[in-house]
């Protein structure tokens, strides 16, 4: 349930900040995000058909294999940062 | 052992788990029976999430779909990156909010009946839907491998599923979903891994994928493109032309997958805030196992089958029909391999025929005289133990396989359908005074109608059990989705705004699909006919969804501003869900 504290506590200076910090970073995974599939993996393809990675071509393995293993490398990134900033803000749970 | 009694006893051992699993995971209270007593460790829910995702659809197609080009890739993106969606935008506030269901966070959050009805629908119009294709699946994986009949093989399957859900409730269907993705993900990466090594020379699939053709000496993906081409078909790496359309596609899976509420209600079940973030991640593992492998073993499985109908190269004769090998025998007797000697020369002429400059050519000139091989797209992942030469007991690996992703995700689907009837119908409209255990005893009885009713659904399915991808995708992102994003980031959204805004953007979505697929999707009845020329814009009935979803930020929006704020109770709430 929520936390009874918090719903008539004020929300502070220091909330706003780690709230904006968290909204940073959803932002930079989202361009990030956009950019390996709909980037290179769809809209930017054929001109990036000349850079190889192995045996496709690179918007032909990011449709197919790259966009999945930055997604996944992406979570983590999230999960990570916003432990530490919860750590950072005493704001664990 | 005859291959038979293999698969029977994969099958009756996979099923002999499951069963003692819902034993021990019994149910004791609603909190267990509709989130697992909140206390799933990340990985093990990152496990079932997966089970729950990758469904009898993606096991035995999706590979089949890929196999046919790079247009389809929209799949492998859009069945994955919903799983950021999921995990920077909703997963973790969600868990905070500390609810049951999809529609119990929409109907406090907005404190409104009506938003959490609208939730309501939106939830069993998606699932409902879902979990047809998921219970069809579940019977023709019994009937391909146990020779019963798809019925016998559906009712099999829900007693099963009735059995650890109806006792379980969550508890039983995670922990079920666990076991059910351990046989998954070893059914289709062991055949797979052998074929690579065959191939390539890569234990990895992911690297034999982009490796080199040991007996060509060239790049796999070059040697298939020109495979393929000698035979008239498109390049296996051709670009599309209407990238428009391939991009609102994916974004609408993508959308579409944040949307679902059985994925969603995977969250709820573990015990904190950063336990939510790591489960999405530890979801997305799992699932990348299997989305990684997919397009490997379609680029191989598709490779094998063309070079085994031309084992000299598409310039010579092609095999002889006589001299097919044996898995071939078996599976035309199933129907998914047809051969029809169109020429009587008693070759297997495999190429495209829709390709009129191939057909000038060559094809005439060889005297052929149409396509005569038909191979169902299923087959690639069916067949490819006995493609790779394997063992019989990794044939009745894939069958445990199938019916466990069947099983897996028509549980899950199950469970998100029972909850919102017993806890938002039952409980929080209904008759808001019943005990707990009244609550319980509700609980499993709308699991007993959910499975009753999805069994009915599977037995006789309707128009729209086809069109999963078009109304369970486009519904979840029109609706769902948008909904949860601004009750959480926008404090400005009111229950009028949401409302209408799930309402906007469900109606144009169904409307645009009915358009082109016919109204409710009766045969014949549609206004126009489903061609590119016809299509808004270019975008096609199944792209549609993100627009839907567009449409109702806009309304919700739009709405909510012109209308009065929230109170300011709730947007304390709102705030307070933003920091642990």
């Amino acid at each position: 349930m929520v936390d009874e504290k918090k719903t008539k506590g004020e929300i502070s200076e220091r909330d706003h900040q780690y709230w904006a910090a968290n909204l940073r970073l959803i932002i930079g995974v989202l361009i990030t995000w956009a950019t390996v599939s709909y980037g290179f993996g769809i809209l930017l393809r054929p001109y990036l058909m000349n850079v190889m990675i192995g045996g496709a071509d690179m918007g032909f393995w990011f449709a197919q294999q790259g966009a999945i293993l930055t997604f996944l490398g992406l979570i983590f990134f999230y999960a990570i940062r916003m432990n530490k900033l919860d750590k950072e803000f005493g704001l664990e749970d | 052992m005859s291959q038979f009694t293999i698969n029977m006893l994969f099958v009756g051992g996979s099923f002999a788990l499951y069963t003692w699993i819902a034993i021990w995971a019994r149910a004791k209270s609603t909190k267990e029976f509709y989130i697992a007593g909140g206390e799933v460790p990340p990985v093990m829910n990152g496990m079932a999430t997966a089970a729950d995702w990758l469904s009898a659809a993606s096991f035995i197609s999706v590979t089949g779909l890929i196999s046919q080009g790079y247009f389809n890739s929209s799949f492998i993106m859009g069945w994955t990156g919903g799983y950021v969606l999921l995990a920077v935008l909703l997963a973790p506030y969600l868990r905070r909010f500390a609810k049951y269901t999809v529609p119990d966070f929409v109907g406090s959050r907005f404190d409104s009946k009506a938003a959490r009805l609208v939730a309501v629908v939106a939830l069993l119009v998606v699932s409902l839907t879902y979990v047809i294709g998921q219970m069809t699946g579940a019977g023709v994986a019994f009937a391909r491998f146990l020779e019963v009949s798809s019925t016998t093989g559906l009712i099999i399957s829900s007693i099963v599923v009735f059995f650890y859900a109806v006792l379980g409730g969550m508890k039983g269907v995670t922990y079920t979903q666990v076991a059910q993705y351990v046989v998954l993900i070893l059914a289709f990466t062991i055949p797979t891994v052998f074929i690579s090594l065959q191939l390539t020379g890569h234990i990895l699939p992911q690297l034999g994928f982009i490796g080199t053709h040991t007996e060509s000496g060239i790049p796999l993906l070059e040697k298939l493109n020109q495979v393929v081409r000698e035979l008239g078909f498109q390049d296996y790496t051709a670009d599309v032309s209407n990238k428009w359309n391939m991009f609102l596609f994916t974004l609408t899976l993508m959308v579409g997958t944040a949307g679902l509420p059985h994925v969603i209600i995977r969250f709820f079940t573990v015990p904190k805030v950063a336990d939510a973030r790591w489960s999405a991640g530890w979801a997305l593992v799992f699932i990348a196992l299997f989305y990684t492998t997919a397009p490997p073993l379609a680029a191989m499985t598709r490779l094998t089958l063309v070079t085994n109908i031309f084992p000299q190269g598409a310039d010579q004769p092609a095999l002889e029909y006589e001299n097919r090998a044996e898995w071939f025998k078996k599976w035309e007797e199933t129907g998914l391999i047809k051969f029809e000697d169109k020429n009587n020369d008693g070759l297997i002429q495999l190429y495209n025929d829709k390709n009129p400059a191939f057909v000038e050519n060559v094809a005439n000139e060889k005297g052929w005289a149409g396509n005569e091989l038909y191979v169902n797209n299923d087959i690639l992942v069916l067949a490819a133990p006995e493609i790779a030469n394997l063992p019989g007991w990794v044939i009745g690996l894939i069958a445990a396989g199938g019916i466990a992703a069947a099983l897996s995700t028509a549980s899950g689907l199950l469970l998100a359908i029972s909850s919102a009837v017993s806890h938002d119908l039952i409980k929080n409209t209904l008759y808001p005074e019943i005990s707990d255990k009244t609550e319980m005893l509700a609980a499993r009885l709308s699991m007993v109608g959910a499975i009753l009713i999805a069994t009915w659904l599977g037995l006789n399915p309707p128009g729209f059990a086809a069109q999963t991808v078009a109304l369970a995708f486009g519904m979840a992102a029109s609706s769902i989705f948008p909904v949860l994003m601004m009750g959480i980031f926008f404090k400005r959204i009111n229950a009028k705004g949401a409302v209408s805004g799930m309402l906007a953007g469900s109606f144009f979505t169904v409307g645009y699909i009915f358009t082109y697929l016919g109204w409710f999707f009766i045969p014949g009845t549609n206004t126009y006919p489903n061609l590119p020329e016809f299509w808004v814009m270019g975008i096609s009935p199944l792209s549609v969804g993100c627009i839907g979803a567009l449409i109702n930020f806009i309304v919700a929006i739009g709405v909510s501003y012109a209308t009065e704020e929230p109170s300011e109770e709730i947007q304390k709430m709102v705030e307070s869900v933003r920091y642990p």
